[in-house]
């Protein structure tokens, strides 16, 4: 294994110190509970939005910590989900008097802790919680026998159009039906063409061969739908889009938000082949994307792949899409 | 309750108190760090591989509570014991091992020693607790494959008349086979389930964990 790292278990609380440095004046970053604020103080009567779960899938979510965006994001160790103690005081720490909503990714670990810390600030503070839980990914087929649909380019939409309305002093339940619509009408497919290396692991989670990828992958190398071989961009577009497209169902004269979306080590040239392979099969469907997104937003250490989520879009959340947002990763309009 | 308990001296079979507990956690401990590697590669095999490293970040940080507090009660020292696995686990471990100690601690508020029937109460609610936290179910290929038939075991030793360690005994013997009956499950929850029929022919990780758990309240 060769990585950029010093000791694997020192690799989050680091690159945190480093994240800090690098956005002073943005973000705050609580370094005991590996937690990352804004660094400006919440507005009287707004929501606050709080995200979190396994660290290694920047610059989701502690990237998105800013104007119109998350108000705190909790790191949890690679891939492993934060703990409660960390939810709890982002939660206290972010309520302005209106409430907090906590934006959860669909895995078992993720949902656990944030229910966890939602009961402790139900018996503990005076804060209306409300929990919002993303599960976008048509590659789980069967979730009557699995822990459900996984969460994950959604949540990067969710985040930013939650964020939003939230900035606009929307109440909590607002928010919260916001962020519902956005993962009822988004599907996502993700796949790989290699695996990726947790640095405590030391070895890649999952091997491919040279001639096959993984068509469905989850964005901790989980299994997708089935190993396949190994193909053309246009046939890597094509299978993903027609599924993501078959699920909802989206319909021919449907607007979409579009993330074309890389796992972490898919050159950005790849991206935009992709995307170019992409939107010329939604095109053929009578599907207008309206605001496409192409680059690293919620990736998967360095795992060699793309994942593509599609939105249908309405002119609220467009109008939400457009507002303005100031975050590390994510930023216009300011 | 207490007065329920024909002879309440330290060490006797008929009671478990807060010493006896504690050794329980210490042996738990080492034993976790004993198995680490192959909790790892069990979770590695079906899960994502970190189950070893964040059961041994919890229970060493439970032993650092062990050295540093002296606890008066059952009750005071388990849901200390829930407390600091939630907060240091994380995954989905932390919340089921955290539960069932918080859970655990319910029936033995106040008490400083239980008795066989008592502690029973206490090891149903622990085992509802992560089945609630979990929503998860017999069958599902997870630690309640350990802890179901265990809680069977010493529900039946206890109605027999056993002693908590007698009854202890036969729960670790009822875990230990269930954790094994797992090898051929395919699982339902976590992140094994997204395996599907590929999780058979692999022994659950949680399942283990707990298995260990039970075999070090007796030996």
């Amino acid at each position: 294994m060769k990585k950029l790292i010093n000791r694997p278990q020192d690799v989050v609380a680091e690159s945190l110190r480093g994240f800090a440095l690098a956005h002073s004046g943005k973000v705050r970053v609580d370094h005991d509970l590996a937690t990352v604020y804004r660094a400006e103080r919440p507005l009287l009567g707004t929501v606050g939005l709080v995200s979190g779960g396994g660290s290694g899938h920047e610059p989701l979510h502690a990237g998105f910590v800013g104007h119109g965006m998350l108000s705190a994001a909790c790191c949890g160790q690679v891939f492993t989900s934060p703990v409660p103690d960390q939810v709890v005081a982002a939660t206290q720490q972010v309520d302005a008097g209106a409430g907090v909503l906590h934006l959860v990714k669909n895995y078992t670990g993720d949902v656990m802790n944030f229910e966890m810390a939602a009961e402790i600030v139900a018996d503990t503070a005076d804060i209306e919680v409300a929990t919002v839980v993303l599960d976008d990914d048509v590659a789980v087929q069967d979730s009557t026998w699995t822990a459900g649909r996984r969460g994950t380019g959604a949540t990067v939409f969710a985040e930013k159009l939650a964020g939003a309305a939230a900035e606009e002093g929307r109440p909590l339940a607002e928010v919260a039906a916001i962020a519902r619509h956005v993962n009822e009408n988004a599907r996502s497919m993700g796949m790989a063409i290699a695996p990726s290396t947790v640095p405590t692991a030391g070895k890649p989670n999952f091997t491919l061969g040279e001639d096959e990828m993984e068509l469905g992958v989850g964005i901790h190398g989980e299994p997708g739908r089935a190993t396949v071989p190994y193909a053309p961009a246009a046939d890597i577009a094509r299978q993903l889009a027609e599924p993501v497209l078959a699920d909802l169902p989206f319909a021919g004269g449907d607007r979409a938000l579009v993330l074309l979306n890389g796992m972490g080590a898919t050159p950005l040239i790849e991206l935009y082949l992709m995307y170019g392979e992409v939107a010329a099969i939604l095109a053929g469907h009578g599907i207008e994307v309206v605001r496409p997104l192409v680059g690293n937003y919620i990736t998967s250490l360095d795992m060699a792949g793309c994942s593509l989520t599609v939105l249908r879009a309405d002119d609220e959340l467009l109008r939400l899409w457009d507002a303005p947002v100031e975050t590390p990763a994510l930023r216009w309009g300011r | 309750m207490m007065s329920a308990v024909p002879d309440p001296v330290a060490g006797t079979p008929a009671t478990l108190g807060v010493p006896d507990l504690t050794t329980w956690l210490r042996r738990y401990a080492a034993e976790i760090v004993a198995h680490e590697q192959e909790l790892t590669d069990l979770d590695a095999a079906i899960g994502d591989g970190d189950h070893g490293a964040n059961m041994t970040r919890g229970m060493t940080a439970v032993v650092a509570v062990l050295d540093q507090t002296p606890f008066e009660t059952l009750d005071a020292l388990a849901k200390k014991v829930g407390m600091t696995l939630v907060s240091s686990v994380g995954g989905a471990s932390g919340p089921l091992y955290g539960t069932f100690w918080l859970r655990f601690a319910k029936p033995l508020s106040g008490l400083a020693r239980t008795d066989a029937a008592t502690l029973g109460l206490a090891l149903r609610a622990g085992v509802e607790g992560i089945q609630q936290r979990g929503k998860a179910e017999g069958g599902d290929k997870t630690m309640l494959d350990a802890f179901l038939p265990a809680l069977a075991a010493y529900d039946a030793a206890v109605d027999a008349g056993a002693e908590p360690t007698a009854a202890l005994r036969d729960a670790a013997t009822a875990g230990r086979a269930g954790c094994a009956a797992t090898v051929t499950m395919v699982a339902r929850k976590g992140r094994a389930s997204y395996l599907g029929e590929r999780s058979a022919g692999h022994q659950d990780p949680g399942a283990t964990s707990a298995a260990l758990l039970l075999e070090c309240a007796v030996s």
